[in-house]
């Protein structure tokens, strides 16, 4: 079974000085596959990251690199199968982006690590890979943190690995370099079956991207698996010890903590037109019951984040007449009514809804 | 391109600066030779007598010794800094020219108990000893103290106890050699015969050799321990190499011309401003060529600023080297506040 996974850790147990930190980690990686470590701050996505590259040495299990035992490597053919980002902060005394990234081709230099034209046309095409050639003659240290972290891809990518662990990569940079980063590595699994291993804060960007998902917590991996496994409701909250606010595992989003209390306004709502009319009642911290709303809308995932009271119905149903008359009294005993525009005009109304409109305009 | 005209013309620069302070120092002094003289001693042509015996005894001899210790002392800077990853790190500053320093006076002065003059390996392993033990104590310090700071304090502070104990032992030699180990403990190129400059050449030559064969392990190493160790090198290994090479080359410069202050850190700073480059490859002869230069011209104002009164090494080259020192701090400063 071992065989057809590049990468596989059997019973795995890491900490530092002797002290066990994580116990019995298994991952399994296939060619071409991306595994994020998600978890919350200080659950040792970091230690276990480390240990993976060998940085750490375990204190029980083995890490199976290309069907051979990590630890039985040489540190040269470890360089030549395996790159690393770190979080470490790099500070080279005068070298040019372009000196960071050839520092990639070292496993591949001769006795004095002079570069070789080879070498310089990979060191170019991996920085025009990452979009950084413009900054190729910059000094390193004048860069921009979003900056340094690509030029660190880049220097990654120029060494050649088949398999590319990063450790938090994405935390400097903003949405578009998100989102270009992960496309290129995404990239490099379709075109060079390039296996990665990652650490992610963003769960949104870590469902759409991963192939496996490890959560890590505290002292165990509390899940494994593919991310349709992973981020389903109830897992995540429970993973990061949510106390505060929601999260989505459908969308991604979060919400923060709904306000409690006799609702002072009814929202009605539908087709994603009432999330902002909740967002704003909850900073200004008041209580609101919203509806009708079916368990498809859009607006849906946010009412029964934010609201005190959401009047739902099932997808594909019909509102009943009792709903409607529960919608009714609220409506009649909440001091203030609000209706997003775009609403009133949705041309296909259901008539509930219809019916709920034109109570309000008559209540004004 | 453009980089490989620079990095020529600074070599050639370095190697011009080096020859010229060569003559100069083999010219100028209580009896100034005419070059012409000099050359023609110099290439074997004979000449007169008393300036065959002043150079060819003297002055020759210790301009060589100037520009092997000087080369060495700032090769075993720029080791250290890249070691500590720190740019004020050298093997004066860090205690361990004093280390070397003291174990070099107790074998003296015990072998003069016995009526026995220490050979010049002697010396140099002495010296070799006394600056193993310092290092070892700024690499407990290091793991200690995880400050750069306090590296160099503690640094400064053990340079300090080696002194007061030299002194302390110096004091109490024997009358009739006090003079000479004095001299040799405040640093000075003074008094070096041929013998001692065969024995440098090859020490340091060798310990040349082997770093220069480490420039490639040595810029992996400039990117961090972490990334150094992923491009597959033997992090423990290499840091005892590294240790081990430092240590030969300051003990060297200890053991025959005592501790020389500031050249480890003022020439590999000027060098990388000239060359505007930090790679190892060029960085190792560059340094070689700089400090060489550095220590012949610095011991060419020891001899003859207050001629006959010889300065010590030390001034001079504290005078010239400390400045690039302060303006280091002051510039690092100003980098972490913009």
């Amino acid at each position: 079974m071992s065989e057809e996974y590049y990468f596989h850790t059997e019973g795995l147990t890491i900490g530092y000085d002797g002290t066990p930190l994580i116990r019995d980690i298994c991952l399994r990686l296939k060619k071409g596959e991306i595994l994020t470590l998600i978890g919350p701050n200080g659950a040792g996505k970091t230690t276990i990251l480390k240990s993976l590259i060998r940085q750490l040495a375990p204190l029980a299990g083995t890490v199976y690199l290309d069907g051979k035992e990590l630890s039985a490597m040489s540190g040269h053919e470890l360089s030549t199968k395996m790159s690393v980002v770190l979080t470490e902060r790099v500070r080279p005394e005068m070298m040019t982006c372009e000196d960071v990234v050839a520092t990639g081709r070292y496993p591949y230099t001769g006795r004095f690590g002079v570069l070789t034209e080879e070498d310089r046309r990979i060191v170019q095409e991996s920085m025009e890979l990452v979009h950084i050639g413009d900054l190729a003659d910059r000094d390193f240290t004048r860069t921009s943190d979003g900056q340094k972290q690509r030029v660190m891809l880049a220097r990654a990518i120029c060494q050649e690995p088949e398999i590319l662990v990063l450790d938090e990569p994405t935390s400097f940079l903003d949405m578009k370099h998100k989102l270009e980063f992960l496309s290129i590595l995404q990239d490099m699994t379709r075109t060079r079956r390039l296996s990665v291993i990652l650490s992610l804060h963003e769960l949104d960007l870590a469902e759409r991207i991963s192939d496996q998902v490890a959560c890590v917590r505290g002292d165990h991996i509390a899940r494994f698996g593919p991310p349709e496994e992973i981020f389903t409701s109830g897992h995540i909250p429970e993973l990061f010890g949510l106390t505060v606010g929601s999260y989505d595992a459908r969308t991604g989003d979060v919400e923060l903590a709904a306000v409690q209390g006799e609702p002072q306004v009814f929202v009605l709502g539908g087709c994603g037109s009432a999330t902002p009319i909740y967002r704003r009642l909850q900073r200004e911290g008041t209580p609101f019951a919203t509806g009708i709303l079916w368990e498809n809308d859009l607006d849906y995932p946010a009412a029964k984040a934010l609201a005190s009271r959401v009047l739902s119905v099932p997808a594909f149903t019909e509102a009943g007449e009792d709903i409607l008359q529960e919608a009714r009294t609220l409506m009649e005993r909440c001091p203030r009514i609000l209706c997003p525009p775009e609403l009133t005009q949705q041309p296909n109304l259901p008539p509930c809804l219809r019916e709920l409109i034109r109570q309000r305009t008559i209540t004004e | 391109m453009r980089n490989t005209k620079r990095y020529g013309f600074a070599f050639i620069l370095l190697a011009a600066l080096l020859l010229l302070l060569l003559l100069v120092n083999v010219c100028a002094g209580s009896v100034a030779i005419p070059l012409a003289d000099a050359l023609r001693i110099l290439t074997g042509q004979g000449g007169d007598g008393t300036y065959r015996d002043i150079i060819l005894q003297i002055r020759f001899p210790r301009a060589l010794a100037a520009i092997i210790l000087g080369g060495a002392l700032a090769l075993s800077g720029y080791l250290l800094q890249t070691f500590f990853h720190n740019p004020i790190a050298g093997p004066f500053i860090l205690g361990i020219s004093s280390g070397a320093k003291l174990v070099v006076a107790l074998a003296m002065v015990g072998a003069l108990e016995f009526s026995y003059s220490l050979s010049s390996l002697g010396m140099i392993l002495a010296a070799f000893v006394g600056a193993m033990i310092s290092m070892g104590f700024v690499l407990l310090m290091s793991r200690l103290v995880d400050q750069m700071s306090m590296l160099i304090v503690s640094g400064v502070m053990i340079g300090y106890i080696c002194s007061a104990i030299t002194d302390f032992v110096v004091t109490f030699a024997d009358d009739s050699n006090i003079v000479n180990l004095h001299n040799w403990s405040q640093g000075s190129f003074s008094g070096i015969t041929w013998s001692n400059v065969g024995m440098m050449t090859v020490v340091v030559f060798l310990a040349f050799a082997c770093v220069f064969l480490l420039s490639k392990p040595l810029s992996a190493y400039q990117m961090g321990e972490s990334y150094a160790r992923n491009m597959g090198l033997n992090i423990p290994v290499f840091r005892a190499l590294l240790v081990i090479l430092s240590s030969i080359l300051s003990a060297c410069v200890t053991a025959f011309a005592g501790p020389v202050s500031f050249v480890g850190i003022a020439v590999p700073h000027l060098v990388k401003s000239l060359f505007g480059t930090a790679k190892p490859i060029l960085m190792i002869p560059a340094c070689f060529l700089g400090g060489a230069a550095f220590c012949l011209f610095c011991d060419l104002l020891a001899r003859l600023l207050f001629a006959p009164t010889e300065l010590s090494i030390s001034t001079v080259t504290a005078v010239f080297g400390a400045p690039v020192v302060i303006y280091i701090m002051v510039r690092r400063r100003q980098g972490k506040a913009a």
